[in-house]
């Protein structure tokens, strides 16, 4: 994994004559203390991070809490008041002019909110724009703006305006001009969060598998956390223009670092972040296939329960053995389970999301057992665990 | 308390402009009128139907057939009544000075859209140009160029482009924050984001101070036939010295032709950019 873009003590202070607000940030005087005394906004607040090369980055806050500044300091649509930003080894903060239009030619493209599409200017047009001011000839840009928007999706309407377009499909045009230049970083401020519900989830799995095919550098913002969580390979929350976390959906959900974004982390559906690996349980108790249908029976009684797992010697997972089943075999006889056909309950990988276990369990009269690649039994999952997980507030303390 | 000198500064002024820039002003307005007397002639060369075929086909493509008929009756009309001589000089006088607007206008209107402080500087410069009586600027269009259609343009085009500038400036300024962050985003030159995206965003509101520009040099057709413009004013004025009244309405009533036309005209061409309905 190597970093991509490293950004270190960004600031950024909205107005002329940052010099005193700078200072005062330095001596770590409050943002409000700052607007009172100078006028001026802080914007970001000494904000350091790294993303790495092919992944996506996300973006997360509140409205106003700096996220689009954070982006646009990334391209120097604004200009970020000190601190440095390191893409590919260039500090971009220090380029002149006509090396920032060629680093921006060149480097990344930015996909807007709005979709910001130029009316005046057909779909092909459009898309097209970054390579004409490039400088690339009419017909090679042609090309490419025909082949990418045949891979977003809009093959046929080259010749339309955005005024005849769909929300969804105006903002594939603003996905298709932000891929046709060939950029290897694509920043993206909100970009689906102007589409209807449905259109936005289409558009997030359209993104996930246009990715899996470019592994570009993804920086995406957001303020909705399903949205952070399903894209983010990394998430990093904003507040106020200081960073609070940065980590992974899991770190994110499971370890939140404070009551700000256990806030936040309350409201998501849980059943599509936390894993199997995160409810299931110790499985125990279990029986090997030594064992004959008495101690099976002895278990179930012990521990009140009306099935259990059976295991052989390394504990690869050979099935469930019920009550009934046990007695009959009792019955017949039988003095170790190896001859018995035992029924195979349903079984899932540990980093399976719950909510696609939920129907299964459901169905299912035997619990479902958690193995890992050698089919080595690592856990049991009974619907118990799984409807305390989703009804938990880890971390937080309930009403904060 | 003593008058302050104020006629007698701009007396002054004026002077040494003329004693400074009399020959070259000479020259300039030889150049000048040399145009404007060419396209004159090129216009008279023509035959008078030819010219109304061409306004039909502008009205045609810039509005739909509706205006290529209504302005083919307007100008057949203004035949009619014998005045197409006058008709081509009103024109030839709104062409060139709606033009000279237009080439120092629009640039000026760029200038103050996209740098607030060339927008504070003119400002109060359009508000005064547009408030003085128009006929004050005949006095130093006189000065300058004596009697004839160069100083008819000039005073003309003092009188007309203030609203070419402002709503060019304003429609500058009102192109969307996020297409200007496109052009930049993108890499663009200044002058790419000018000529890709600003302007063509901003053109809808530009026509519309052209029209406006139009609309005015129009009003000015009487005043300016004071000192020599010719056309439909030099109808009105010589009507009103003799009295003859039907003439006077003839003549105001072929402006008022004319103004319709190019009002509907200059619309038309402005909501083309706008609306782009292209077939499905
Ligand atoms: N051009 C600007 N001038 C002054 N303040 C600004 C400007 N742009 C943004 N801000 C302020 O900076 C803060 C962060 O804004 P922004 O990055 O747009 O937030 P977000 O995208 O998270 O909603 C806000 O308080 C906003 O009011
Ligand atoms: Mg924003």
């Amino acid at each position: 994994m190597s970093e991509k873009i490293v950004v270190k003590n960004l600031v950024k202070v909205f107005g002329g004559h940052p010099q005193k607000a700078l200072s005062m940030l330095k001596a770590g005087e409050p943002k409000d203390e700052i607007l009172k005394e100078t006028g001026l906004t802080v914007g970001i607040n000494d904000v350091s991070f790294t993303i790495n090369q092919g992944e996506i980055f996300v973006v997360m806050g509140l409205s106003g809490s700096g996220k689009s500044t954070i982006l646009r300091c990334l391209n120097r649509l604004i200009e970020p008041s000190s601190g440095s930003i390191t893409i590919n080894g260039t500090d971009i903060t220090k380029l002149k002019d006509k090396d920032l239009r060629v680093f921006r030619q060149e480097r990344t493209a930015m996909v807007f909110q709005q979709f910001a599409l130029l009316p005046h200017r057909t779909v092909l047009q459009n898309t097209a724009y970054g390579l004409e001011v490039k400088g690339v000839e009419k017909k090679q840009r042609e090309d490419k703006a025909v082949a990418v928007l045949e891979m977003v999706g809009l093959k046929g309407y080259e010749d339309k305006y955005p005024d005849q377009l769909s929300g969804g499909m105006k903002q594939r045009v603003g996905l298709a001009r932000a891929l046709s230049n060939d950029s290897d970083i694509l920043l993206m401020d909100e970009a689906f969060s102007a589409l209807d519900p449905l259109i936005r989830e289409e558009m997030q799995d359209e993104l996930l598998s246009l990715q899996q095919k470019m592994n570009k550098t993804i920086v995406f913002i957001t303020h909705d956390l399903n949205e952070a969580l399903k894209l983010g390979d990394r998430i990093a929350f904003l507040r106020d223009g200081a960073l609070v976390q940065v980590g992974t959906p899991e770190d994110i959900t499971n370890n939140p670092a404070n009551d700000y974004i256990v806030k936040f982390v309350r409201g998501v559906d849980r059943s599509k972040i936390l894993t199997t690996g995160d409810v299931m349980k110790k499985p125990q108790p279990f029986i090997t296939t030594r064992d004959g249908p008495g101690v099976a029976l002895r278990i179930m009684k012990e521990h009140g329960i009306s099935s259990v797992f059976v295991v052989d010697r390394e504990k690869h997972l050979k099935g469930v053995i019920t009550v009934d089943l046990a007695v009959e075999s009792r019955n017949a006889g039988i003095q170790s389970l190896q001859d018995v056909e035992l029924p195979q309950g349903p079984v899932v990988r540990e980093d399976v999301p719950i909510q696609e276990t939920l129907g299964i369990i459901a169905e299912s009269k035997l619990p479902m057992g958690v193995v890992d690649d050698n089919h080595k039994l690592i856990g049991i999952i009974v619907r118990g665990s799984i409807l305390a997980a989703l009804s938990s507030d880890k971390g937080g303390d309930g009403d904060a | 308390m003593p008058k302050i000198p104020l006629a007698e500064v701009v007396d002054r002024i004026v002077d040494w402009f003329t004693d400074t820039f009399g020959n070259s002003l000479d020259a300039f307005s030889d150049t000048f009128g040399d145009i404007i007397k060419g396209l004159q002639n090129l216009l008279a060369f023509l035959p008078w139907w030819v010219i109304i075929i061409i306004f039909a086909l502008l009205a045609w493509k810039a509005s739909g057939w509706k205006l290529a008929v209504g302005s083919t009756l307007g100008l057949l009309f203004i035949y009619n009544l014998k005045l197409w001589p006058a008709f081509l000089d009103t024109l030839v006088l709104v062409i060139i000075s709606a033009l000279v607007c237009i080439i120092i206008g629009i640039p000026i209107g760029i200038m103050a859209g996209r740098n607030h402080k060339v927008n504070r500087l003119i400002t109060p410069i359009l508000d005064f140009m547009q408030t003085m009586p128009s006929f004050v600027y005949l006095i130093p269009a006189l000065m300058f160029f004596g009697l004839g259609k160069v100083p008819a343009v000039f005073a003309t085009v003092i009188f007309a482009m203030p609203p070419a500038i402002r709503l060019t400036s304003l429609g500058i300024r009102q192109v969307p924050e996020d297409l200007v962050e496109v052009g930049e985003a993108f890499g663009s030159t200044p002058w790419q984001l000018l000529w890709k995206i600003q302007l063509p965003v901003a053109l809808p509101t530009i026509m519309a101070g052209i029209n406006q520009t139009m609309m005015l040099s129009l009003s000015m057709v009487v005043i300016a036939a004071m000192i020599g413009a010719g056309g439909f004013g030099a109808g009105v004025l010589y009507a009103i010295g003799q009295m003859k009244i039907g003439m006077g309405f003839e003549n105001g009533v072929a402006v008022v032709i004319m103004a319709i036309i190019l009002d509907r005209l200059t619309q038309g061409v402005g909501r083309s950019f706008r609306t782009d309905d292209k077939d499905n």
